[in-house]
């Protein structure tokens, strides 16, 4: 399944919970503010390099750049850009979004 | 708009991300007009919303207006107290390095280039809440 | 609404002020000056041209307090006070000069 976090971890707990109940082999995929919650060093970081040990992490690239944040990104998340997007769509049976 | 000599102390509040709403923005541009009355002018960057600050930012991939060059602006228009809570920063994994740079000119003193951005603790934002006339939440 | 320059249509909003910066070229401005009553000098060119700047720097049109003092910092006090740039732009520079430089309404425009 792919998941779709959109929001800050900081504002709400849609990464959090999205974390707690993504399966091992799920595609987590940080989109729009969502995209915070990739950078190292943060509140969240430890919770998000965790999930990287049995699931794929992944960053809408454009967004990252466009919050002046691409090069802060945790390693082993992947940065995909919009063609990455539909592919990881496509792949997937479900896609949970965590508004 | 105010009575002569009549100068308000001014405080904006910042708490959301750039580009996922449209605050970051509005908040700029009521600061902007605001600045026309010559008035005690702050702005706090507190929670989300230290994320304003970041350098570097590059929007051509989303299609919306890059407005972090504007926060250069500020210095211009005679805001040069920009407040940043260190511990908000903290926990976002930034550091004052990975903010933009910005400065405000002092005319009296030949348009030497002065540092806007003063971190803060908890303890001082406090303080400065209480010492305003006014204060715009964004 | 809209001006005709060199056969091409070029979109305005209400006030006149073209909607699409990179529409602008000197022809446009030529045109949008004409429309102001304003005969374009080297000294009304200073002044766009520093405002276009601006706009590219800051992404904002300056406030004409602003402005005068940014002109009068690059081009000498002379320049920077609001009796000579009124004389240019009689109408209000921010306003008048902002519309002939292509760009939006200055915030902060009062």
């Amino acid at each position: 399944m792919l998941h779709i976090v959109n929001k800050s971890p900081f504002t709400t707990t849609s990464l959090e919970s999205c974390l707690r109940v993504s399966k091992p082999g799920a595609t987590i995929l940080l989109i729009e503010d969502g995209v915070y919650g990739a950078l190292d060093g943060s509140r969240v970081s430890d919770a998000v390099r965790a999930a990287l040990a049995d699931r794929t992490v992944c960053v809408l690239g454009v967004d990252a750049a466009a919050r002046g944040v691409e090069g802060k990104v945790l390693d082993g998340i992947d940065v995909v850009d919009y063609d990455g997007f539909v592919d990881l769509v496509a792949a997937n049976d479900g896609v949970q979004s965590w508004l | 708009m105010s009575e002569a000599g009549a100068t308000k102390k001014f405080l904006y509040i910042n708490r959301k991300a750039p580009y996922g709403t449209i605050y970051a923005w509005e908040s700029l541009e009521v600061v902007l007009i605001g600045a026309a009355f010559e008035q005690d002018v702050s702005l706090l960057f507190m929670d989300d919303g230290v994320y304003q600050l970041i350098k570097g930012m590059d929007t051509k991939g989303i299609g919306m207006k890059n407005f972090s060059a504007t926060y250069s602006a500020l210095g211009d228009y005679d805001v040069n107290k920009i407040y940043v809570d260190k511990d908000a920063l903290a926990e976002r994994g930034l550091t004052l390095e990975d903010l933009q740079h910005l400065v405000w000119e002092d005319e009296n003193e030949d348009w030497a280039e002065k540092d806007s951005i003063r971190l803060v603790s908890r303890d001082e934002i406090a303080g400065l809440l209480e010492e305003q006339d006014v204060i715009f939440n964004f | 609404m809209s001006i005709e320059v060199n056969g091409k249509s070029i979109e305005t909003d209400e006030e006149g002020y073209i909607l699409n910066l990179s529409d602008w070229d000197e022809d446009i401005a030529n045109e949008l000056a004409k429309e102001e009553g304003i005969d374009m000098s080297e000294n009304h060119w200073e002044v766009v041209n520093f405002l276009r700047e601006y706009y590219d720097e800051y992404q904002i049109a300056p406030a004409v307090r602003v402005l005068t003092k940014a002109i009068g910092k690059k081009l000498g006090a002379e320049k920077g006070n609001s009796k000579y740039l009124y004389e240019l732009f009689p109408y209000g520079p921010a306003k008048q000069a902002c519309k002939i430089a292509g760009l939006p309404k200055p915030t902060g425009c009062i």
